[in-house]
């Protein structure tokens, strides 16, 4: 049995000034396994992966390869003995040609002074015919999308002879179709015996695509098993140390409408959209990318104005052709990508909070600095974001609390209808219930919530009504009483 | 597919270049014959000789994700000092030494913006604007500024060679080729064949791209940036001592001011000002278009006092042009 394991830790520490990133983690992954490694944002899920790949020293334990112990890792002997990392940046050149991409780093490490663009091609060729990507070798990286570039960055890690192939969250960027396509080049180069280690917290996937589990929490081993072993509710409570509850939002009947829109078209993107919501409503908009399901948000917003069709909220008809009409109008949205459209990262929590609706907090030509700071403080302690002050920059929180900063930021702006549009991309599970819960808070104090989402489980859950769109049209209705959703 | 690759291909920035090249002389030449005449390759030849020289400086430098706006400043120290000291100090008939003090000014310059940016991690434009001022500066309080017209013998010697000399059959007009053509004409080729096949080239191409990246993959980022630098200011001093002997004239300030329209002929030639992108072929494009315009706008009834706002449109719709194929070929991605 031994000898089908390829990595081994025992025990492994790690502290950074004091602070324990690693308090004694065990795993083992076995040759041509597929294993996810679970836990919450700050577990030490990334630390564990660099201790792995010798980027970090660790101060304690062992590291075996092969049954052989290994005395020190540094980077270039965890690529020696076949460990591979694809980090979430895929660290690729978008200037360059596919063909150069998977090609340069190996001619880097031979020392080559000259290149050889016949062997470039070859060597491209070969990777993507294991890997199973049909890529055009000649095109720049940046004219693919997100997932082409992924498959670059898999076809380069393989032509070093990879052994053990760790992913970091592989799939936060990709929709639904390209998962699978990932999914199917993991298991082929599993078959062919190499190990992978995937980083991941979204249970539908680790079902879908894992042999064993491991999770962390705080630094700590939680626990580790065949993925046959985890139900729903084991896999929560050893992420997030507590039950998570998951009750399906059920609203009491209002019959209050709070918004309608009737016949949106946008050339292009959807045609002849309506609906409707009551006070209490939390409407979920899903479809697969490009059936016009975030395009509606956007809409909504002002960001691409619809051409034809009517919107009313709270009973009144109103316009919006720009982003100023919807803010003016009261709503709120939530970008997809907060970290480049919702946030300003370098900025304070403060700052970040109150950009929406600084107007209010003049007086003459002078801001209101002790204002300013209760608004924060305030949501602060509403929505329980993790920080010692408001002083702090967004760059530093973790993804669920940067996500509660974009929250508040329009929750301060007294929003009568709030957009979200992938409202827990990239959050952590326990974070995420918490976002859900506030979201629940705000639909019954009468604001009309919106979640535009991929993540059907969390529509199913969080979401009273839900609309399929489809090729731009509205596809079906249906309310969360169904157990899964068909796009 | 071959479809699709013929059709980037025609609608390429190089090619597009091409076609405002060719309208843009068939226009001159409609208006004024003369345009269509062996002088007019000569005379545009002669003028471009230094805008090429330092849009290769400058492309090397913008492909490794940098700037450099200080080639002006050094290029002028390069040509003075040389000339002052043959002039004030000590009599040195020798072209050796003029070339081989204005390379070593350039060389030290160009250790300098490497140290600064790749050492101290300044953003580029800061560290070679700071270089920019020290180096004019210096030499100005140093040396003061006079004008030097007279070459030495040798240089003049250089000056009189010529590889080609055409005479103008109705005028009796001689339009001479100086030698010093084969300059930027070489550079060209081996810059040209250094960025496409040998991996110093492809690292330049590489940092410019994603620096991050290029580490990961064991690229010396710092020896890269290191190296485009040095190149620029070693050339540059090459490319001054040239502009001195061509013009008869070493002053500091005489460069001042073409660092604009040197970026704006590489970017008009497809060179992405944020690192990454870029060709020889499409800067000499680049050069050829803005040479063409300065040189032949009067050609169109065009009065002088209006040629820099016609530069600057040019300029303006070459920028438009590169960053609407960058949009283009981004948004591909997408879809």
């Amino acid at each position: 049995m031994t000898n089908d394991i390829f990595l081994k830790l025992k025990g492994i520490q790690k502290s950074f000034g004091g602070v324990h990133a690693l308090k004694g983690v065990d795993l083992e992954i076995r040759k041509g396994e597929i294993h996810c490694l679970a836990g919450e944002n700050g577990c030490g899920k990334s630390t564990l992966i660099k201790a792995i790949s010798g980027v970090h020293e660790i101060d304690g334990g062992e590291i075996e390869i092969e049954g052989e112990k290994v005395e020190k890792m540094r980077p270039i002997d965890a690529i020696n003995r076949g460990i591979q990392v694809i980090y979430q940046d895929f660290a690729v050149f978008p200037n360059l040609t596919v063909a150069e991409n998977i090609a340069l780093n190996g001619e880097v490490k031979n020392k080559a002074r000259l290149v050889d663009w016949k062997e470039v091609h070859r060597t491209a060729e070969e990777a993507m015919n294991q890997v199973g990507a049909k890529l055009d070798p000649d095109i720049q990286l940046e004219r693919l999308p997100v997932a082409g570039k992924q498959m670059v960055a898999i076809c380069r890690a393989i032509i070093n002879d990879a052994k053990l192939l760790i992913l970091d969250e592989p799939t936060t960027a990709l929709n639904e179709k390209e998962v699978e396509n990932l999914w199917k080049v993991v298991r082929s180069l599993k078959e062919k015996g190499i190990a992978i280690m995937i980083v991941n917290h979204k249970l539908d996937e680790i079902y879908e695509i894992a042999d064993r589990l491991t999770i962390l929490r705080n630094g700590s081993f939680v626990s580790t098993g065949l993925i046959s072993e985890y139900d729903t509710a084991r896999f929560t409570k050893d992420m997030t140390g507590h039950d998570v509850t998951s009750a399906k939002y059920a609203p009491e009947e209002s019959g209050e409408e709070i918004f309608r829109v009737e016949g949106l078209s946008l050339s292009g993107r959807f045609t002849d959209v309506s609906f409707s919501m009551n006070r209490g409503d939390i409407l979920g908009i899903t479809g697969l990318l490009g059936s016009g399901r975030g395009e509606i948000g956007e809409a909504l917003f002002g960001i691409t104005p619809v051409e034809s069709g009517r919107i009313y909220l709270n009973g009144k008809e109103i316009q919006i052709k720009s982003v100023n009409d919807a803010i003016k109008n009261q709503i709120g949205y939530v970008p997809e990508d907060r970290l480049t459209q919702g946030l300003f990262m370098q900025r304070s929590i403060l700052d970040n909070v109150v950009v929406s609706s600084i107007r209010k907090y003049f007086h003459g030509v002078k801001l209101d600095d002790n204002q300013m700071e209760e608004a924060a403080d305030h949501w602060i302690k509403e929505l329980s974001i993790a920080t010692p002050s408001a002083k702090p920059a967004v760059r530093n929180l973790s993804g669920g609390n940067a996500q509660k900063v974009v929250i508040s930021k329009w929750l301060n702006t007294d929003p009568r209808l709030f957009i979200l549009n992938g409202p827990t991309v990239g959050v952590d599970i326990g974070a995420k219930s918490e976002i859900h819960q506030i979201l629940r808070g705000l639909a019954q104090k009468g604001i009309g919530i919106i979640i535009i989402s991929d993540d059907l489980p969390e529509l199913l859950t969080n979401c009273n009504k839900i609309i399929i769109m489809r090729d731009g049209r509205i596809g079906e209705v249906t309310d969360n009483t169904i157990e899964r959703i068909e796009l | 597919m071959k479809e699709k690759n013929k059709y980037a291909f025609l609608t390429s920035t190089q090619m597009i270049l091409v076609y405002v090249i060719i309208a843009f002389s068939l226009v001159v030449g409609f208006r004024q014959p003369a345009f269509f005449s062996p002088a007019t390759i000569i005379t545009i030849c002669r003028t471009g000789i230094f805008t090429m020289c330092f849009a290769l400086c400058e492309m090397v430098v913008i492909l490794s994700g940098g700037i450099d706006v200080s080639f002006p400043a050094i290029g002028c120290v390069a040509m003075y000092v040389p000339m002052y000291i043959v002039n004030r100090v000590y009599k040195i008939d020798s072209a050796f030494f003029a070339f081989a003090v204005a390379i070593i000014i350039g060389l030290l310059f160009g250790l300098l913006n490497g140290f600064l940016v790749s050492v101290l991690e300044l953003p580029p434009l800061i560290a070679t604007l700071a270089t920019s001022s020290v180096a004019s500066g210096g030499v100005v309080t140093l040396l003061g500024t006079r004008e030097f017209t007279n070459l030495p013998s040798s240089l003049q010697a250089i000056y009189n060679t010529n590889l080609i000399t055409y005479t103008a059959p109705d005028s009796g007009f001689t339009y001479p080729l100086n030698v010093l053509i084969l300059v930027p004409v070489v550079a060209a080729l081996l810059v040209s064949w250094v960025l496409r096949k040998t991996m110093l080239g492809r690292g330049l191409y590489a940092i410019g791209g994603d620096k991050n990246a290029a580490r990961v993959a064991g690229f010396n980022v710092r020896k890269l940036q290191f190296i485009a630098y040095v190149f620029s200011g070693v050339f540059t001093g090459i490319a001054a001592m040239i502009y001195n002997i061509l013009m008869h004239s070493a002053t500091t300030s005489a460069l001042m001011g073409d660092e604009m329209i040197t970026i704006a002929a590489c970017v008009i030639g497809g060179v992405r000002i944020t690192g990454g992108h870029g060709t020889v072929l499409g800067t000499f494009l680049g050069v050829l278009l803005i040479t063409l315009v300065q040189n032949n706008l009067n050609m169109l009834g065009i009065p002088t006092s209006w040629q820099r706002f016609v530069v600057g449109i040019v300029i303006l719709l070459g920028t438009i042009l590169t960053s609407w194929q960058a949009k283009r070929s981004m948004n591909a991605g997408r879809a």
